[in-house]
């Protein structure tokens, strides 16, 4: 088989095996210990695991250095890379840095606008968008070449992800959006955390009449609820989040003590169902400062054990 | 135009109490249609500031003229003959013309009256709203008259985020999606599918990030 780049994740993928790939937040400060407990807790019931960057916009390890720790452990991290924080030239040169460890996937975002964070008052960047960081990576590995044009001695060898929310509005141009992100170069998606399933498949559907499973890995994301508060939460605080109210329901209908299990069933049905939607070639479980539970979300779907590639 | 907002009185009187004549300037252009730094304001803060200044039992003398524009040469030359009898300026308006008084008068002190805010367009009285952060390089043509630059607040050229809801912005339910309004307009348009064009990445040497700007007209210059 001809691969792009040596990601494990890509081997997975093409090798038509479900991926699971997980994530993990780096902590509030150098004590990269932390990063090396959660990934342990996840690494034999996963493919990869993110590292997210700077999420919410507050303030933490960077992404690249955790994501170097794992890569050190013998692990397959996905660089997660916001355009929030840096110009063309830190971008690169980031890419650079984690091309330097042989880090061979990259989730290209947009990132939370910064006035969710610590530091509401700091300026944004955004010199690109997410959009155009997918080419410029695709560019640095396809054409061994920086945006300036100069050559680059040994370009990065990256698997080249970006993120979709079928939830966000306007709902007409999520499918459009996902085109675009395919041909600036995503090669594989992860989604935002999915509880709306009939919406996720209604978007799944419109994009398989567009063919658009074909050109790109869609991994789909879930989230485990830990309680109907959280449930509520995402409903009404998070931006772009779709949980609907039999959601909620079904979530507070159970007794307190009772509601992470009943969150983590609700995650196991979710993606019993999605294992059967077409194109759905993955999965991605952000169990949010929940990693322990990964294990357990993996082995009652079936996902487990993990396959092996070259 | 450009777009302006009161600064507070307090913060004004802490820059100039130790002075005892002033001049309060204003503009008679953008400033006066937001109703910042007119006539009728330069009057108001004249007003307050004397009634202060007598509750302090201090002696100020302020005076007040408002000029046609604080940004061109031949109507800032109409206080030379009198700029000497006073300590300080405060002009009241935009920090284009705040400079450009200082400039002029190389040894006054002039203060800011406003905070100068955005390029914006009046909705309606009393709300004025974001259009252009002056990037040098148009792409409204593009983008279906609606500018993502200045109206999405991560500037996106190929939005709408993932944070879009109902027509929001993610950082408030105030705020529209710019990202929205566009696709509403390529729609009304006809022009939806315009939507996949890939908008490359912009070139920012004509905006804040190439330096201090300028634009010169040789065809126009005497």
């Amino acid at each position: 088989m001809n691969f792009k780049t040596p990601s494990k994740l890509e081997k997975i993928l093409a090798a038509g095996h479900f991926a699971v790939t997980s994530e993990c937040g780096p902590p509030r400060g150098s004590n990269i210990e932390h990063i090396v407990n959660k990934a342990n807790l996840i690494k034999d019931h996963v493919d990869a695991i993110n590292i997210t960057d700077n999420q919410t916009s507050v303030t933490r390890l960077c992404s690249l250095a955790a994501c170097i720790r794992l890569k050190l452990m013998g692990l397959e991290p996905v660089l997660q890379m916001v355009t929030r924080d840096r110009n063309r030239i830190a971008l690169q040169s980031d890419i650079l840095g984690a091309a330097a460890f042989d880090i061979f996937n990259m989730l290209c975002l947009s990132g939370d606008h910064q006035s969710f964070g610590d530091c509401a008052q700091g300026q944004n960047v955004h010199d690109l968008d997410s959009m155009q960081l997918l080419q410029t990576v695709r560019h640095m590995r396809d054409e061994g070449k920086f945006l300036g044009g100069g050559d680059i001695d040994r370009p990065p060898r990256m698997f080249v992800g970006a993120a979709a929310n079928p939830f966000a509005d306007p709902f007409e141009i999520r499918v459009p959006r996902l085109a675009k992100k395919i041909a600036a170069g995503a090669e594989f998606i992860q989604t935002q955390c999915i509880y709306n399933l009939d919406k996720f498949e209604l978007w799944m559907k419109m994009l398989r009449d567009r063919g658009l499973h074909e050109k790109v890995y869609i991994l789909a994301g879930l989230t485990p609820l830990k309680s109907a508060g959280m449930a509520k939460y995402m409903k009404n605080r998070v931006p772009g989040m779709d949980v609907p109210d039999d959601v909620v329901k079904r979530m507070a209908a159970a007794p307190k003590e009772k509601q992470p299990e009943e969150g983590i069933k609700i995650c196991i049905e979710s993606i019993q169902r999605l294992k059967e939607v077409e194109g759905v070639k993955g999965f991605h479980i952000m169990a949010i400062e929940w990693e322990e539970k990964v294990p357990e979300i993996v082995e009652n779907t079936g996902l487990y054990p993990r396959p092996k590639v070259d | 135009m450009i777009v302006a907002d009161k600064k507070p009185i307090d913060e004004i009187i802490k820059e100039i109490e130790n002075y005892g004549k002033i001049l309060i300037l204003g503009c008679n252009e953008c400033v006066t249609v937001c109703e910042a730094g007119g006539k009728k304001e330069v009057g108001i803060l004249a007003s307050a500031l004397r009634m202060y200044f007598l509750n302090q039992g201090k002696d100020v003398k302020i005076d007040e003229v408002t000029l046609e524009r604080q940004c061109d040469h031949e109507y800032l030359e109409e206080i030379r003959d009198r700029v000497d009898k006073y300590e300080a300026i405060v002009s009241l308006a935009c920090g284009v013309g705040v400079q450009f008084t200082a400039e002029k008068y190389h040894a006054m002190p002039v203060y800011p009256g406003v905070n100068t805010c955005f390029l914006g367009v009046t909705e309606k009285r009393g709300l004025w709203t974001e259009r252009c952060q002056a990037c040098g390089k148009c792409m409204l043509a593009k983008t279906a008259g609606i500018c993502p630059v200045s109206r999405c607040a991560k500037r996106l050229l190929n939005g709408p985020c993932g944070g879009s809801t109902k027509g929001k912005c993610e950082i408030s339910k105030e705020v529209d999606c710019a990202w929205q309004l566009i696709v509403d307009r390529l729609k009304a348009l006809g022009k939806i599918g315009d939507y996949e064009n890939i908008i490359p990445l912009k070139d920012w040497s004509t905006d804040r990030a190439g330096g201090p700007r300028k634009v010169a007209r040789e065809d126009v210059q005497l």
